[in-house]
């Protein structure tokens, strides 16, 4: 039984993109420490995408490879929620850009790691055995990324009146974006039903308690969740991922066929 | 036992058996638990690899590796990479754990139980599962602490010696 090639997408994107966006701190981390840990988690994430992407393409057939998925798709190809592709500053109007904020880096990392221990968790059971294969890799990944990103949570919320300004801010503008994971969409629906995914409305409650849990521990305030839903995984993106893609995929697209 | 005798999976074996991990070459990838079966396949030899951490670098090299040196007596084979059951730090033999411990890299712990199910995700994350204490593999100090996380490869982390001071790798519990 394979799960359904745009749900496998999905989760590739996710991981991508993410990793992609974690990569921007190579070279520029706040200390070396950082540097390497922030480096070590967009390899693991481009490690999975690379699994998922590579077992995506068979299905696909037609010549489809790891790197056609990655780099020959556009904007409304991609499937990963939008949470993934915002940049590392607080958010301003259309393309305006601020400073890397190390609080925003973390306080999304620790959202979608405390979500991907779960997602992966239960993907273990997956009826595609190449995906639970590469469930049971990921969850182990995941596992330090959620350590290393809640670490930094609490010391950041119980630290000085700046940290705690800061990683209160970034929680008030990436909170909401969360509310995607708990919307349906049709690759997640068909998963589930063929019993290759899995229910993400089941894993809410146990999503909210290792969420607020940490919360409580850094001294941040859990802000309203509102109304807002976004609808990255329908291929529906922020005006920021094209900016993404443009810088991930440029050196493909102008030298097709290019290998180190 | 003479060479003529030996199949070609078995000549394979001799010439893997020692080939040495690219990143931390005191250990065989046999002892890491990276080289699972050497097999003829349908169509020829198969090498049997699984990876350890999803973006390992080394694991292109460690193909190119594997197929330079049974190159080296005239053998090819494909290389397979295998996803499951997932490599995991358990694997390592008790000798592989010594020879990392006399290169300076302190030994993996055993891994956390793997029970599935939600709880034990949760209890994971908890501050309070942090209690392992590695030994530093210069003095043996148990008066260690973890500078980092994430060390110069994705499956070690960074720690120092209060004892003797000294910095050094610990391979993580993978």
């Amino acid at each position: 039984m394979n799960a359904p090639t745009e749900y496998l997408l999905h989760l590739a994107d996710n991981a991508l993109v993410l990793g992609q966006r974690n990569a921007e701190w190579c070279g520029h981390g706040p200390i070396l420490e950082e540097d390497i840990a922030l480096s070590n988690n967009s390899l693991d994430l481009i490690g999975q995408a690379r699994m998922l992407y590579q077992h995506a393409a068979e299905q696909i057939g037609n010549g489809a490879t790891e790197d056609t998925l990655a780099y020959f798709r556009d904007v409304p190809d991609f499937r990963n929620y939008t949470l993934c592709e915002l940049p590392h500053m607080p958010l301003m109007s259309a393309t305006a850009q601020g400073d890397r904020d190390f609080a925003m880096t973390i306080v999304r990392n620790f959202l979608y790691s405390s979500l991907m221990v779960l997602v992966w968790d239960q993907l273990q059971t997956s009826k595609d055995t190449q995906l639970a294969a590469i469930a049971a890799k990921s969850l182990k990944e995941v596992r330090y990324h959620l350590r290393h990103s809640r670490d930094w949570l609490v010391r950041l919320g119980d630290g000085t009146e700046a940290s705690h300004a800061k990683a209160q801010a970034a929680l008030d503008q990436l909170l909401p974006y969360c509310q995607e994971f708990w919307s349906t969409s049709p690759q997640e629906s068909a998963a589930l039903a063929n019993g290759t995914g899995t229910d993400m409305a089941a894993l809410q409650a146990d999503w909210n308690r290792i969420v607020d849990e940490a919360l409580t521990e850094a001294t941040l305030q859990r802000p309203a969740a509102g109304g807002f839903v976004p609808t990255g995984k329908q291929g529906i993106h922020s005006e920021h991922l094209g900016f993404v893609l443009a810088e991930m995929q440029s050196l493909a697209r102008q030298h097709p066929g290019a290998t180190w | 036992m003479t060479t003529t005798t030996l199949s070609s999976a078995e000549r394979a074996w001799a010439l893997l058996e020692h080939l040495s991990d690219p990143e931390i070459p005191v250990v065989s990838l046999r002892e890491l638990g990276i080289l699972r079966d050497v097999r003829q396949g349908a169509s020829g030899l198969e090498v049997v690899i699984t990876p350890t951490y999803s973006g390992c670098p080394a694991m292109g090299q460690i193909e190119d590796d594997v197929k330079a040196a049974l190159a080296t007596e005239g053998l090819q084979a494909r290389v397979v990479t295998q996803l499951a059951p997932a490599w995991t730090t358990d694997w390592m033999t008790e000798a592989a754990r010594e020879k990392l411990r006399a290169y300076g890299i302190a030994p993996p712990h055993a891994c956390a139980s793997e029970k599935s199910g939600a709880a034990n995700v949760v209890q994971f994350a908890a501050r309070s599962a942090q209690t392992e204490v590695v030994h530093c593999p210069q003095c043996n100090s148990a008066n260690t602490t973890e500078t980092s996380h994430f060390g110069s490869t994705a499956c070690k982390a960074l720690y120092r010696c209060l004892d003797c001071m000294e910095p050094f790798d610990y391979f993580k519990p993978y």
